[in-house]
């Protein structure tokens, strides 16, 4: 069977949830392969949970939030565009794709974005193959008793 | 109040009246030429000479600035004063025959002809007759003090400073408005300025905006007000009774504590110019929605009457459908009003003039209750109604002399050909579109806008008033385009919301909340500033941190951010999260 990806998303209530929510309404049809978690605000999403996402499987993840300057809360999508700038440095020096971590401005209206979004998100991911983190992080776990993350 | 006898008609006015008012009580005509009303009289032509007598002594004086005292004699009419009046008349028309203002009054006088030759004699019929009107009113009303008199004897004359145009001009027209030989005239030069917003003609600067608008009270353009310009004028002011003119008025900032808020702030038409093939802001007679219901109501400025901008009678006049709004150019959206109102303009054109009517439309939608019926009366009433959308409308070239008629051409798609339609006025049913500054006022309030740029709702069907910010709601056209009935529905079901939450009197927040365990905070602080709302303080004795809970909006910023791990989102734990994660990525 050819590999289909798992990706986790963690959207913002405001912007994002409701964008990809109007797609779903708009009937635009996106790809299944993206699993929505949904989050008050971007500046919510820790980076470990993007680690944890990783260790427990996923082969990406996108996180969406309001454009700059339409944030409900201010700022929380400035803090975690910080937090990815750094993330993806760290990502590296783990070995992992940082094009597997993708943030993107997706506001209510966009529903057609977000469809845009997810369906190039996926075929990236899809291109890259799968992460198997997992299995890497048990291996690596087990030979030199290290625990990452 | 003192009496005096004028002409033998004894009458009562206040001490210090002009005679000049106190013959007009009277009923006595005299003449005048310098006069006006507008400023302080001039007593420069000495056509208002009267005879005052006082015993046995009798002196001429102007009526115009002469103060009344008790028991005065005035003569008005005696042969003295015939005599002076006479001689100036013929003076001023030996001067300047053919001016209609002095050889009328010379004619009310009984004067025919000048017995005086005249060195300096103007035949034109505007000529200046130097009576000063519009320097008095430049200087005193206007307060502008550009227009003034120059050089002495029969060589003087009204100049502007140095002869030349000045900026200090205002441009306000009140000289030529009280001019009374037409020397002075507004020239409307090419104006390149801004337009002014839904008007057919001139208007006054101080002017009542609608005459449906409550309160009912005109508003003064401070842009167009002679008085903002130069401190003058203040006529408004010395007019008004009540004395209810009030210059100083400011806009002001209104602080007010409110729980819940209504969005009602409607929407924008579509600047029909962006669509430079129907030549609106180009062509005479193309008008915009707006502007033709500005023309249909009966306080506008034709009083409701359709007419063209020559006055005349339109003969055939094109509706076009459509101008914005379901084009992907523009709006791919319907604007849901147009269609009905099209009909209505159709409607009252055929009941206000004898014009063939033309709609040129895509679909015809007569959605609402009643609609329908309304439409299949208006075929009866003989509208010709073209299926395709206008592609242009130019001048039609067999136009003679301004009687400028256009042309529409289109598709008619009904018949699969090609058509031109001559009429004479055409009325573009502009797309309705979110308000300019839409982007600022849901900034503003934290609400988003739909693709279409109107205001989000936070359901479609099932909460279609409430916005996704608590206390925030939306009605009318700022949520989307839609009729009247539709916008008091919206807006009913928004109060009723509102007036939900005030009976209860307490409001329900979201749980969502941070929340500090004191077992685990540093008080390493990082989270005091991040918090965007301020919510977070730092307890100096106990050196931890805390939230304060009405301030917090559980956004989760200082949840991510803690390096202690020691606050937590209420609804969105890390631990919570990190099981919505083990969850999703199971299969």
């Amino acid at each position: 069977m050819a590999f289909e990806p798992r990706i986790v998303a963690f959207f913002c209530n405001w912007c994002t949830y409701t964008g990809a929510d109007l797609a779903g309404v708009s009937r635009l049809k996106s790809p299944a392969n993206i699993r929505i978690i949904r989050t008050m605000c971007s500046g919510r999403v820790d980076p470990s949970f993007i680690m944890k996402a990783f260790e427990l499987g996923a082969d990406g993840v996108l996180i969406g939030g309001c454009h700059p300057g339409d944030c409900h809360y201010a700022e929380g999508n400035y803090k975690a565009l910080r937090r990815v700038h750094l993330l993806k440095k760290m990502m590296r020096s783990f070995g992992i794709d940082e094009k597997r971590l993708r943030l993107e401005w997706i506001s209510a209206s966009e529903g057609d974005v977000y469809q845009h979004v997810a369906t190039e998100f996926t075929q990236t991911i899809r291109s890259l193959g799968p992460l198997n983190w997992k299995q890497h992080v048990d291996q690596k776990s087990s030979s030199e008793q290290a625990v990452v993350v | 109040m003192v009496t005096v006898k004028i002409d033998e008609i004894e009458v009562q006015v206040q001490e210090d009246t002009p005679i000049l008012k106190a013959a007009e009580k009277a009923g006595i005509w005299i003449p005048t030429m310098c006069h006006s009303e507008l400023f302080e009289p001039y007593g420069v032509c000495r056509l208002c000479s009267v005879e005052v007598i006082r015993g046995k002594r009798s002196r001429i004086v102007t009526a115009c600035n002469y103060p009344v005292r008790e028991g005065l004699t005035i003569q008005t009419n005696s042969a003295k004063i015939q005599w002076i009046r006479k001689i100036i008349m013929e003076l001023m028309l030996s001067r300047w025959p053919n001016v209609k203002v002095v050889k009328e009054t010379a004619e009310k006088l009984g004067i025919k002809e000048s017995r005086f030759p005249s060195l300096e004699r103007d035949e034109a019929e505007d000529a200046c007759i130097l009576c000063g009107r519009c320097v008095n009113v430049c200087r005193e009303v206007v307060q502008a003090e550009i227009l003034a008199f120059a050089y002495r004897g029969i060589k003087r004359e009204v100049v502007l400073p140095f002869g030349e145009q000045s900026d200090k001009c205002i441009v306000c027209g009140a000289c030529a408005l009280v001019c009374p030989t037409g020397h002075i005239k507004m020239v409307i030069e090419d104006y390149k300025g801004k337009k002014p917003e839904f008007t057919l003609g001139p208007k006054t600067s101080i002017y009542v905006p609608t005459m449906q608008g409550i309160p009912r009270v005109p508003v003064i353009d401070a842009e167009s007000c002679i008085h903002f310009k130069t401190g003058g004028c203040e006529t408004c002011a010395k007019v008004c009774e009540p004395h209810a003119i009030n210059y100083d008025m400011k806009e002001e900032v209104v602080e007010i504590d409110a729980g819940q808020i209504l969005l009602t702030t409607g929407y924008d038409i579509f600047d029909g110019s962006k669509m430079a093939q129907f030549g609106y802001g180009m062509l005479d007679n193309v008008y915009s929605s707006l502007e033709f219901e500005l023309m249909l109501n009966s306080t506008g400025p034709t009083g409701g009457k359709v007419q063209l901008k020559n006055g005349k009678a339109p003969r055939a006049v094109g509706i076009l459908h459509c101008i914005g709004s379901r084009d992907h150019e523009h709006h791919p959206y319907c604007s849901r009003v147009c269609c009905m109102y099209a009909l209505k303009f159709a409607h009252l054109v055929h009941d206000r003039t004898e014009a063939a009517i033309y709609q040129f439309y895509i679909d015809m939608r007569a959605f609402g209750k009643g609609y329908e019926e309304f439409y299949s009366r208006l075929l009866d009433e003989g509208i010709t109604m073209i299926r395709g959308k206008a592609a242009e409308v130019v001048e039609s070239t067999w136009s003679k002399n301004g009687d400028g008629s256009l042309l529409i051409r289109c598709e008619d798609t009904l018949i699969g050909k090609f058509r031109e339609v001559p009429v004479d006025m055409v009325i573009l049913c502009n797309a309705m579109e979110p308000q300019k500054d839409v982007d600022a006022i849901r900034r503003v309030f934290s609400i988003s806008k739909s693709p279409d740029g109107f205001f989000l709702e936070r359901h479609p069907k099932l909460d279609p008033t409430s916005t996704m910010s608590d206390g925030i709601y939306i009605a009318g056209c700022a949520q989307g385009p839609k009729d009247i009935p539709d916008t008091v529905a919206q807006a009913s079901s928004a109060a009723a919301h509102i007036l939900s939450y005030i009976s209860k009197g307490e409001v329900e927040i979201d749980p969502v909340r941070a929340w500090i365990d004191e077992k685990y905070c540093s008080g390493c602080r990082i989270c005091n500033s991040l918090c965007p709302y301020t919510a977070i303080d730092f307890i100096e004795d106990k050196k931890i941190s805390i939230v304060n809970d009405v301030l917090c909006k559980g956004c989760g910023t200082c949840v991510a951010a803690c390096p202690a791990s020691a606050i937590t989102g209420k609804g969105f734990s890390d631990a919570q999260i990190l099981a919505e994660l083990e969850g999703l990525l199971e299969i």
